[in-house]
């Protein structure tokens, strides 16, 4: 009816978002930028935008500047073997709770709830003073073992296998499928999009994970590519802050790849608990 | 205390087990039948018994020891002792303020901005999509990586928000160097974390706030205002009260920020709660302190668990 203010306000909030989008992804942005600058650019002020001459060395200088293959592997080996791990016991757990009706049901679900409310940072101390007591700190085991049932998987698991219709499993009974078949030859598959998000949700929760290994390791050995990343810090004298960028992007871009891809599955793992 | 937290989901579990399993005589396939979901449950209920209920029993067993990491074989029982030497630290009340602050004013920008940017954001046309999952990105991204990058833009003397600053005729700011600043900067960091996660909880909210209310509002001529604060704000109360929740319980917890920008300060002035328990255990092998503290952070975050469940439950029944 008024095109002419219509189209002023639409110019309005189309800069209005121009201006959330670039307080968000800018500084991505400028982690990408200084990873490719030479030292004396990053300690220029005012700094240039774009790298005079892009320094892709600055990768290698970090990746040499401690064991980050070792880093790597243990990344990706200690949360893949969480997620096998967590899929194996949260399973059977919510087919249970989600099909069988039993004594205690309640009370165990109940205890499945609290365990997702507290954090793994209120009871740290503890579980290192019995891991060490029973030699297992600085190993991979103090890494996966902790995360070995995941609450979150059960919760979300259960309300999947809730949702698949009576008929289907009846079908199956009447063909004398075991109940172990019928749990992950039927009611697995039918959960994929459910166990997609949540595969999503615990690799990245771990590959990000700081607190944990920093706690259970002190040893390069067994320590992860985000302590390897932050130590990259502690170093003295200047902070070398184009190598430092260099190695966050190694930890970023992977996630941030699968974001591009998944954004739906992954922004519905993380805002599930909501609903 | 602790053996009854591991033992109970087993002990349960066997007698009910026991009792459905044997009075009725079954033949072997029926009795299966009746153990098979306590079967099931017992993988994830063992790792939560043993990584969960078992440190939540310890941890207060360790409270009232006097104990420290150089020599394990040795805990003194001391009662409350350690709660005591806690409570006459000075620097334990500068965490507990310093905790408290930072959760007040995440939560309260958290949550207040990602209320205006889903009002805002709510829509169907593909670019608030776009924005919608660009503003969510630094939830999935590693705290560390989000650490470095802002200590790297908060640096004093080279660092971009200080050239922004600058460019635009303002004085520079002291950003994580000065006790005044160093908490304020902490908690731009993690707003600007979490702000996302909040406003995509806020859009799942609206969503789901049925079409005809606001219908019904139209018709009644209720003005925009009015029908914010009448309908939107009181059908949003339980994503509200879940984002309170959420957020207070994950700001309780900050840790990584701290560890990688400040180590506490400067002058203590951005040590807190997990930060301080981590020092006073593993840096100055002070166990018994540091158990102490664990206790009174069980505690708080054990009463919001109870409030949340209380909440959740009465919304069931209501519904």
């Amino acid at each position: 009816m008024y095109p002419l203010r219509l189209y002023v306000f639409k110019t309005i909030e189309w800069l209005l978002l121009l201006a959330v989008a670039l307080l968000f992804v800018f500084p991505f942005l400028w982690m990408a930028l200084t990873a490719f600058k030479t030292l004396p650019e990053v300690f220029r002020f005012p700094p240039t935008f774009l790298p005079e001459s892009w320094q892709i060395q600055n990768f290698a200088v970090a990746w040499k500047s401690g064991p980050f293959l070792t880093y790597l592997v243990n990344s990706l080996f200690v949360a893949l073997s969480i997620l096998v791990l967590q899929l194996f016991t949260a399973v059977p757990a919510a087919y249970a709770f989600a099909r069988y009706k039993f004594k205690g049901r309640n009370v165990l679900f109940g205890l499945t709830l609290i365990a997702l409310m507290i954090p793994p940072q209120v009871i740290f101390l503890p579980i290192y003073v019995f891991m060490s007591e029973w030699n297992l700190v600085n190993t991979l085991w103090s890494l996966i073992l902790p995360y070995g049932a995941s609450a979150f998987g059960i919760f979300l698991l259960r309300q999947a296998f809730m949702q698949v219709p009576d008929e289907v499993i009846e079908a199956a009974r009447l063909d004398n499928a075991s109940e172990w078949k019928i749990m992950w030859k039927v009611m697995v598959p039918m959960a994929k999009p459910v166990l997609v998000t949540f595969g999503l949700f615990s690799f990245i929760y771990h590959w990000n994970d700081y607190f944990w290994p920093l706690i259970m390791t002190n040893n390069e050995q067994v320590r992860t590519l985000p302590i390897g990343v932050a130590m990259m810090k502690s170093s003295e004298g200047d902070t070398l802050w184009h190598v430092i960028m260099a190695g966050n992007m190694i930890l970023v871009v992977p996630i941030l790849i699968i974001f591009f891809f998944a954004q739906r599955h992954i922004i519905n793992a993380f805002v599930y608990q909501s609903k | 205390m602790q053996n009854e937290a591991v033992a109970k989901p087993e002990i349960e579990m066997l007698e009910s087990a026991h009792a459905q399993a044997w009075p009725q005589q079954k033949p072997a396939w029926g009795r299966w039948e009746t153990i098979r979901p306590y079967a099931y449950v017992t993988p994830a209920l063992l790792f939560f018994a043993l990584f969960f209920f078992y440190p939540i029993g310890y941890v207060m067993y360790l409270s009232f020891h006097d104990w420290s990491l150089l020599n394990l074989e040795a805990k003194e029982w001391v009662g409350f002792a350690n709660f005591t030497e806690l409570f006459q630290e000075q620097d334990f009340y500068q965490v507990v303020i310093n905790t408290g602050l930072f959760t007040v004013l995440t939560v309260a920008l958290g949550i207040g901005l990602a209320f205006l940017l889903a009002l805002w954001l709510n829509r169907k046309a593909k670019i608030y999509g776009i924005i919608q999952g660009t503003i969510f990105s630094p939830h999935i991204i590693s705290l560390v990586s989000v650490s470095m990058l802002w200590m790297w833009m908060m640096d004093p003397q080279y660092g971009l928000l200080n050239a922004v600053l600058e460019a635009l005729g303002l004085p520079a700011y002291t950003w994580l160097s000065d006790t005044k600043s160093a908490l304020l900067s902490l908690v731009l960091v993690s707003v600007w974390k979490v702000v996302g996660y909040n406003t995509i909880v806020f859009i799942a909210g609206l969503q789901s706030i049925p079409r005809d209310i606001y219908e019904a509002a139209e018709l009644d001529r209720s003005s925009r205002i009015k029908t914010l604060y009448k309908i939107t704000v009181p059908m949003l109360s339980p994503t509200i009260f879940f984002l309170l929740v959420i957020n207070t319980i994950s700001s309780f917890q900050v840790f990584d920020t701290i560890a990688i920008m400040t180590q506490g300060g400067p002058v203590s002035s951005t040590n807190m709660l997990v930060y301080y328990i981590y020092e006073q255990g593993m840096d100055f092998f002070n166990g018994g302190i540091a158990s102490a503290a664990s206790v009174i952070l069980l505690g708080l975050v054990g009463l919001l668990t109870l409030v949340h469940f209380a909440f959740m439950s009465r919304r069931v029944h209501y519904r």
